[in-house]
């Protein structure tokens, strides 16, 4: 629980003498806030109203509006025994005193909800009424004998107190934090356990670590579409879904920017599935397309039903590992040795390090092959840059905002047709709008 | 345990917890110590070897921690703020809300985009599901569950299914069908059970598991078709708030926060704790991590949003101010990972430059605190979640780049309280 606890900063402020000593105006604290932690007016504003809102300041001449105004209307600061972040339980019996008080001092004083509140409390805690309605009486005699401004003081403090305490049914409520958090006690086994591993680990200098950030920030902030912007144009901007339609899977032609990013890793190539596509295509031409497909099959193997393991693992084994198997996968003999010897016993993660060994084979090898390749330079050539649209002269004119296909319902059309590929356009616009 | 009134012999302060309570007279390899019962029953959780004591295990806890802090700073030759130095400034960040999605009758507390990048689904206080077209701002489909306090929520990688869960302690995956009349609940499938409420849920990389993190202070990995615990993690001391999948090649890690203020990396195949960072100050709402792998965001009840690397195994940046006063509960990066995107619970969004450290921009509009965050998978745009019932998507207007140019914070004007009507 953060308690916005400042308080005693607030106090260096200029103090208006009013016949309510120690106020200020709204004005009076959004400068201070301003000056004080250099942001700017609405920011300041924004704080200060999060003060009113959470109780640490109130304000005189409107008391049930919580809100900071920025002229000149009188605020003043609670006193620490009200706070919020004190915690100090509102008690039913504090309530119903405060209720009372209220009720003895004017008739008809008491707003809705803070009746019906009277009355709940008046039946729940009846045993000690009595009690109630002399505490009432006496703290209220007791303030006769105080000086106006005081007694108005402590008024307004109480009042403000009780109204973010037990807020008008359907306001803000300030205080609602969610489900409680619990702790626990920790091992300290464990913790010393794990201490003693993590001296153990090697780590990489800082430098070399930071770097890398700066050069991966510079190498994608042309990809970024909020730092630089998007072609043909963002679509939540311009309603205008080119810019989806055009980098869809199956599209004819890549952009030039999806391109790009297959050069900068070999995650970046295998992700995107045209990328996959041609790489598979080039693999081909090299003879070696058996070790994307392992790959691809170990993926699966990894990700996929826990029912379909056993099988998975056969067909792997018979396809990509047995001797004289049809793509016979080139793995170094002590990791082949292990695999076969884990398959006996298979589980998901059995066949990762021979995944793991082809997976790094590949990105060394075939990977920088394929990026020097006239297949790859042919593509890159081919990619399209799409024309930024201009901006329409009406720019209050809102398009139609198209629903497209929901991937639901594309999988669904792909399984009625019994799996056949290519099957149904994704991302297309359709005028049919869905409606529940 | 035994009986405890035969063995209470003496009476008096205890070795342990130095109050005066009936001891029980211990002997541990001919040393006579001197425990009341409560302190010998957590030692003896606590599995304590021959001639050890609690003291001295705090003690040589203590010693480690210290040890392993200078390990850490001995590698910390540059900070990331000197580095940042070459780094081009960014100029005037403009955004501004483009669509409102109203629908959920109370505090939408998660959400989640869709890969198709314009759907998303949220669940809110009141145990409602919603999956949202953002795009054209119409709700496809809408479960209730038979839960209050819906805090997870997650959309299949395929897009056919979404998980979500609560205070009902279990995470239940709902597939999504097409056919208007058909009721999703009587599709339901429960897959998770945990102790305590659902604080985060993901789907790895493909429909068939989940992974969740738990009030019961553990994560758990899950197989979808059969309901079946595949992995759990133990580590945390108290409960865990959220977790994120690292997107390395490799994809076998991933990070949880909790309210123990760690923040934990653990190995997916064996359930291992990798590493561990304590820095921040309260409880860790929101981990993400950073668009390489390497690195992850972490924001916290501290107000503060911390970067951790995890190659040189330390916190290395911390953004906060002294004007944000309120727990941060949300955060994400854009896609080049330069922009931190911060959801707090004083009803606004900061976003934060991750290199050079500064707060680019401050965003207003919600009424009520930000409760959860996400760049949609293109990067175009981010959504926010609100307890003020609504999601607003926000989108770049205009963004320059001059080096040296003055901040300029270019939300709507803030006046009146219903200025987050757009």
């Amino acid at each position: 629980m953060q308690d916005p606890d400042m308080g005693v900063k607030m106090r260096n402020q200029r103090l208006l003498i009013t016949v309510i000593p120690h106020a200020m105006t709204g004005n009076d604290v959004i400068e201070w806030l301003i000056q004080k932690y250099n942001i700017t007016e609405e920011e300041a504003r924004h704080l200060g109203g999060l003060l009113v809102q959470y109780g640490y300041i109130y304000p005189l001449r409107d008391p049930r509006s919580l809100l900071l105004r920025s002229d000149d209307s009188p605020y003043r600061f609670q006193t620490p025994y009200f706070w919020t972040s004190s915690r100090w339980p509102a008690s039913e019996l504090d309530y119903a005193i405060y209720l009372a008080k209220k009720n003895i001092r004017k008739q008809g004083e008491l707003v809705d909800y803070e009746k019906e509140n009277y009355s709940i409390l008046h039946k729940r805690i009846n045993h000690t009424w009595d009690f109630v309605v002399m505490q009432a009486r006496e703290q209220l005699r007791a303030s006769k004998q105080r000086r106006k401004a005081d007694r108005i003081v402590l008024e307004c403090q109480e009042q403000a107190y009780w109204l973010i305490n037990k807020p008008c049914p359907g306001a803000f409520d300030v205080l609602d934090l969610g489900p409680e958090r619990c702790n626990v006690l920790s091992s300290r086994v464990a913790l010393i356990e794990h201490s003693r591993r993590a001296l153990g680990r090697n780590r990489v200098k800082s430098s070399i670590c930071l770097e890398s950030f700066m050069k991966y920030s510079e190498q994608y902030l042309h990809h970024d579409p909020i730092m630089s912007g998007c072609l043909p144009s963002n679509p939540w901007i311009s309603d205008d879904t080119s810019h989806w339609t055009i980098n869809t899977d199956m599209v004819g032609t890549p952009t030039r920017l999806r391109v790009e990013r297959w050069s900068f890793s070999f995650m970046e190539l295998l992700n995107d599935s045209m990328g996959r596509r041609e790489f598979m295509i080039y693999l081909e031409k090299e003879f070696s397309a058996e070790n994307l497909c392992f790959w691809v099959a170990c993926e699966d193997l990894r990700h996929g039903e826990s029912s379909k393991i056993i099988l998975k693992v056969e067909e792997v084994y018979k396809n990509f590992l047995a001797p004289g198997a049809a793509r016979w996968v080139n793995i170094d003999s002590k990791t082949m040795e292990r695999t076969l010897e884990g398959i006996k016993r298979p589980h998901r993660f059995i066949m990762d390090d021979a995944q793991m060994h082809i997976y790094f084979l590949m990105k060394k090898d075939s990977y920088p092959r394929y990026l020097k390749s006239e297949l790859y330079k042919n593509m890159l050539a081919k990619a399209i840059v799409p024309q930024e649209t201009k901006k329409s002269v009406f720019p209050f004119m809102r398009r139609q905002r198209h629903s497209s296909p929901s991937p639901a319902m594309v999988t669904q059309a792909t399984e009625d047709d019994g799996k056949a590929k290519g099957a149904g356009p994704t991302g297309t616009s359709s005028t049919t709008n869905s409606q529940i | 345990m035994c009986d405890q009134t035969f063995l209470a012999i003496t009476f008096g302060p205890c070795d342990s917890c130095s109050e005066n309570r009936p001891l029980m007279n211990l002997y541990i390899k001919t040393e006579p110590i001197n425990y009341c019962s409560l302190c010998m029953e957590i030692m003896a959780c606590q599995g304590l070897a021959s001639g050890e004591t609690l003291k001295s295990l705090k003690a040589e806890s203590e010693t480690l921690r210290k040890k392993l802090e200078e390990e850490r700073k001995k590698l910390h030759d540059v900070e990331l703020e000197k580095v940042a130095e070459k780094a081009e400034a960014l100029g005037e960040l403009n955004m501004k809300t483009r669509r409102t999605l109203k629908g959920h009758g109370n505090k939408v507390l998660c959400m989640d985009w869709c890969k198709d990048k314009r759907r998303i689904v949220s669940s809110s206080q009141d145990g409602k599901v919603i999956v949202w077209d953002a795009f054209t701002t119409n709700k496809e489909h809408a479960v209730t569950m038979p839960t209050t306090w819906v805090m997870a929520c997650a959309y299949a990688p395929s897009g056919c299914a979404i998980a979500c869960g609560g205070l009902d302690n279990k995470c239940s995956v709902y597939p999504l069908s097409l056919d208007k009349d058909e009721n999703l609940a009587a599709k339901k499938k429960s897959v998770a059970m945990h102790t305590n409420y659902l604080s985060g849920c993901t789907f790895t990389n493909s429909d068939m598991q989940i992974l969740t993190s738990s009030g019961d202070g553990t994560s758990a990995l899950w197989d979808v078709e059969s309901g079946q615990l595949l992995q759990s993690f133990h580590g945390h001391s108290a409960d865990v708030l959220t977790l994120d999948l690292a997107p390395s090649e490799t994809g076998n890690t991933f990070v949880s926060g909790g309210s123990d203020k760690k923040a934990n990396v653990w190995d997916l195949r064996s359930g291992q704790n990798v590493q561990s960072f304590d820095t921040h100050d309260s409880d860790i709402n929101c981990v993400k991590y950073y668009p390489s792998g390497d690195a992850f965001a972490s924001a916290s009840d501290d107000s503060t949003c911390r970067l951790f690397d995890l190659r040189a195994d330390r916190e290395v940046s911390i953004y906060s101010k002294d004007s944000i006063m309120f727990g941060a509960a949300s955060v994400d990066f854009s896609l080049s990972g330069r922009l931190l995107f911060a959801g707090y619970n004083d009803y606004t969004i900061n976003v934060w430059d991750v290199l050079k450290g500064t707060r680019v921009a401050i965003l207003f509009g919600h009424e009520n605190r930000v409760s959860s965050l996400r760049v949609s998978p293109d990067g175009t745009a981010f959504c926010s979640g609100s307890w003020d019932n609504t999601l607003r998507n926000k989108f770049l207007f205009t963004m320059t780049a001059y080096p040296g140019q003055r901040w300029a914070n270019c939300a709507p004007p803030f006046g009146t309280p219903n200025h987050g009507q757009m």
